[in-house]
C-alpha cells in the first residue's frame, strides 16, 4: 500500500465519520465537530492530489495546496460563525438539542 | 448560442464583470470603517450604480451576442481565472441588482440606525450583509473556476445566515443554526467533487474542464457530490427541512432577499454544473431524478402549504414548492432537440418571475405583520379593505406563483409545459399543472377571508412607499409575462449544447 492510497483511506474514513457525527448526533457542537472531520478528510484529499500533480505532472503541485488554505479559512469561519450562534442560542435558551425542532415549528400558533 | 465560448481572452465590456464584484465589496468596507448610520447611506447609494452595471453588461452581451470575458490580472486559465458571463447570468445580475435595491428601500424603516445614538446592531449588521449577499452573488453569476465558485456560495452563506437571525429570539437562531449546518455540509461535499474533478483533469475552470471531461467514474462521483451539496443550499425536497423555519422567522427584507435570491444562487451553479461543465457527459438518468424531487417538492410543498397557519410559513412552503419546477427543466435541456431552447427559457423565467413574484409576497406579508402585530391567516378577515394596495401586490405575485396568464409564471410554465409535450414526457407537464391548482388552493385561502367584508383594526396603517416597493416587486413578475422574442434570444446567449440522446 502507497502513502498516497493509505491517505485516501484515512481521508475517506474521516470524511464517513464526520458526515454519520453530523445527521445523527443531535448536539450542535458535536455536529460543528462532524462538519470539521469531513472538512479534514477532503483537505487530506486534496494533499493526494498536489502529491500526485496532477495539473502539469510535476512533482508537487501547489496549486491543491493553495485551495486547501483558502479551504480551511473558509471552514474556521464557517465553525466560528456556528459556534458564534450557538453560543448566543445557550445564552437565550439553555442547553439545546436540534433533535425535535422543524415539529415543534409546524405545531407553533 | 452554439460552441463553447473561447476561453482565454478578455472581450470588450469584460472590465464591468469585476466592476459588478468589487462595487458592492466596497461598498461593505466603506460600511464597516465609516459604521453607523453611513452604513444605510452607503448601501443606498450603490444600489443603482450597481443596476446600471448590471444594465451595462446586458447591453455589451446583446450587441456582441457571445458571452462577456474578463481574465482576472491578465492570468490565463488553467493558472489564473476567468469571469464569464452569459444570458443567464446577466439576467441574474439585473434580478439581483433590483431587488436588492427593492429590500433595501423597503427596510429603510425598519432598520434605520434609531435618532440619538450612533450606531446600533441591527442595522449595522443588516446593511453591511445585504450589500455581502449581493457581492457573493454577483460573484456566483460570474465566476469562471469551481474552487473561486465553493468560495462564493460560501461567502453567500456566510452573509444569509446571519439575516436570519437579526432579532436574536431562541427560535430566529437555532433556525439560523440549523440553516447553517445544512449549507455547510452541502458545500463541504461541493467541495470534495471540485478536489475529485481536479485531480482527474488538473484545472476547475468550466470552459477547460467542459473541454476535458469524459463520462467516467470520477466524474460521476465528484457531480453526484457536488449536486447533492448544492442540492442541500437549494432546498429541493427532501433537503429543504431547514428552510421554512428560517425564510419564515426571518424579518420580512431578508425573507425576500433569501427566497428570492439566495436558494437561486446554489440553483444557478447547479445548472452551471451540469450545462456548463458536463454537456458531454449523457446525464439522462440524473436529469431524471432531479425532476422527480423537484415534482415531489411541488406537491409536497403545496401540500404542506395548504396547512401553514401562518402568512409567512405559508410563502415559505410556497418557495419548497417552487423551487420544485426549477428542476423540471433538466430531463427536457437534452440533445440537440428543438424543444431545449423553450425548456431553457422555461426555466430561467420560472427563476425570474419567482423571484420577483416571492419577494413582494414577503415584503406584502411583512408589512401585514407590522401592521396587525401577528400573521395568523385565519385572522386575517378583512385585511383587503384596509391595506389593498398591500394585498394587491400579494395577490399579483400569487398569480405569477400560480401561473396565470398574464404574468411571468404563466409564461414560465407555459414554455416547460410545451417542451415536455414536445419532448414525449407529458408526465413533467402534468405536475406542473397540479401544481398549479394547488398553489390557486393555497392561495384561496389566504385571499378568500382577506377580501371578506369584516372590519378590521390595524395598529398602525403601513407607509405608502413600502406599499410601492411590494406591488412593484409583483407588476415586474407580471411584465415578464409580456417578454418579446428577442428577451428569449438573449437568455440563449453562451447557452451550450448538451449531448444525449434525442428521445
Amino acid at each position: 500500500m502507497t502513502a498516497a492510497t493509505l491517505a485516501g483511506f484515512i481521508g475517506s474514513a474521516l470524511v464517513g465519520l464526520g458526515l454519520y457525527g453530523l445527521i445523527t448526533d443531535p448536539q450542535p457542537i458535536r455536529k460543528i465537530l462532524g462538519f470539521n472531520l469531513i472538512g479534514s478528510g477532503v483537505f487530506l484529499l486534496f494533499g493526494i492530489v498536489a502529491r500526485k500533480g496532477a495539473a502539469a505532472g510535476f512533482a508537487a503541485d501547489p496549486v491543491p495546496q493553495a485551495m486547501v488554505i483558502t479551504g480551511i479559512v473558509v471552514a474556521f469561519s464557517a465553525s466560528a460563525l456556528a459556534i458564534a450562534l450557538v453560543l448566543r442560542l445557550y445564552e437565550v435558551a439553555g442547553p439545546v438539542s436540534l433533535r425535535s425542532e422543524h415539529t415543534s415549528n409546524k405545531a407553533e400558533k | 448560442m452554439n460552441a463553447a465560448p473561447i476561453a482565454s481572452a478578455s472581450t470588450a465590456g469584460g472590465s464591468l464583470l469585476w466592476l459588478a464584484i468589487i462595487l458592492p465589496v466596497v461598498g461593505i468596507l466603506a460600511s464597516l470603517l465609516s459604521g453607523g448610520r453611513h452604513a444605510e447611506r452607503i448601501a443606498l447609494l450603490l444600489m443603482p450604480t450597481g443596476f446600471g452595471i448590471a444594465i451595462a453588461i446586458a447591453i455589451f452581451l446583446w450587441r456582441s451576442g457571445q458571452p462577456l470575458v474578463y481574465v482576472i490580472g491578465g492570468f490565463n486559465p488553467p493558472l489564473g481565472i476567468a469571469l464569464r458571463a452569459d444570458g443567464f447570468s446577466a439576467v441574474m445580475l439585473v434580478t439581483t441588482a433590483l431587488i436588492v435595491a427593492a429590500a433595501g428601500f423597503y427596510a429603510r424603516a425598519i432598520f434605520a440606525t434609531p435618532p440619538g445614538i450612533t450606531e446600533a446592531r441591527a442595522p449595522l449588521t443588516f446593511w453591511i450583509l445585504l450589500q455581502a449577499i449581493w457581492a457573493s452573488l454577483n460573484l456566483v453569476f460570474l465566476g469562471g473556476d469551481l474552487f473561486n465558485l465553493y468560495v462564493a456560495i460560501e461567502l453567500l452563506t456566510f452573509a444569509a445566515v446571519p439575516l436570519v437571525c437579526l432579532d436574536s429570539r431562541a427560535e430566529t437562531i437555532s433556525a439560523a443554526l440549523r440553516y447553517l449546518l445544512f449549507a455547510l455540509c452541502g458545500s463541504v461535499f461541493y467541495l470534495l467533487g471540485v478536489a475529485l474533478l481536479y485531480g482527474a483533469y488538473g484545472t476547475l475552470d468550466i470552459v477547460l474542464l467542459s473541454d476535458r471531461v469524459s463520462s467516467e467514474p470520477v466524474v460521476w462521483v465528484a457531480a453526484g457530490l457536488m449536486t447533492a451539496g448544492l442540492l442541500a443550499k437549494t432546498a429541493l425536497f427532501p433537503l429543504h427541512l431547514w428552510l421554512p423555519p428560517a425564510h419564515a422567522n426571518a424579518p420580512a427584507a431578508c425573507s425576500a432577499v433569501l427566497s428570492a435570491l439566495v436558494v437561486k444562487g446554489s440553483f444557478f451553479l447547479i445548472v452551471r454544473l451540469w450545462f456548463g461543465v458536463l454537456p458531454n457527459v449523457p446525464h439522462e438518468a440524473v436529469s431524471f431524478i432531479l425532476a422527480a424531487l423537484g415534482s415531489a417538492a411541488i406537491l409536497f410543498g403545496s401540500v404542506l402549504a395548504l396547512q401553514q397557519e401562518r402568512l409567512k410559513l405559508l410563502i415559505a412552503y410556497s418557495t419548497v414548492a417552487q423551487i420544485g419546477y426549477l428542476f423540471l427543466m433538466f430531463p427536457l435541456v437534452q440533445g440537440p432537440n428543438l424543444w431545449v431552447a423553450e425548456a431553457w427559457s422555461g426555466g430561467i423565467m420560472q427563476t425570474l418571475s419567482h423571484a420577483f413574484a416571492k419577494a413582494a409576497m414577503f415584503l406584502a406579508a411583512g408589512l401585514i405583520a407590522e401592521s396587525l402585530g401577528h400573521d395568523r391567516i385565519r385572522d386575517l378577515r378583512g385585511i383587503g379593505a384596509v391595506m389593498p394596495m398591500t394585498l394587491f401586490a400579494f395577490g399579483l405575485g400569487g398569480l405569477s406563483l400560480m401561473g396565470l396568464p398574464p404574468s411571468g409564471g404563466f409564461l414560465a410554465k407555459w414554455l416547460l409545459l410545451k417542451a415536455s409535450i414536445e419532448a414525449g414526457r407529458p408526465i413533467w407537464g402534468a405536475v406542473m399543472l397540479s401544481g398549479g391548482l394547488l398553489a390557486a388552493g393555497y392561495l384561496y385561502r389566504v385571499l378568500a377571508p382577506a377580501l371578506s367584508s369584516d372590519i378590521l383594526h390595524l395598529k398602525a396603517p403601513p407607509r405608502r412607499s413600502r406599499e410601492a416597493v411590494a406591488l412593484a416587486l409583483a407588476l415586474t413578475a407580471i411584465a415578464l409575462g409580456f417578454a418579446p422574442k428577442a428577451f428569449f434570444d438573449f437568455l440563449q446567449i453562451g447557452r451550450v449544447a448538451v449531448a444525449g440522446g434525442s428521445s
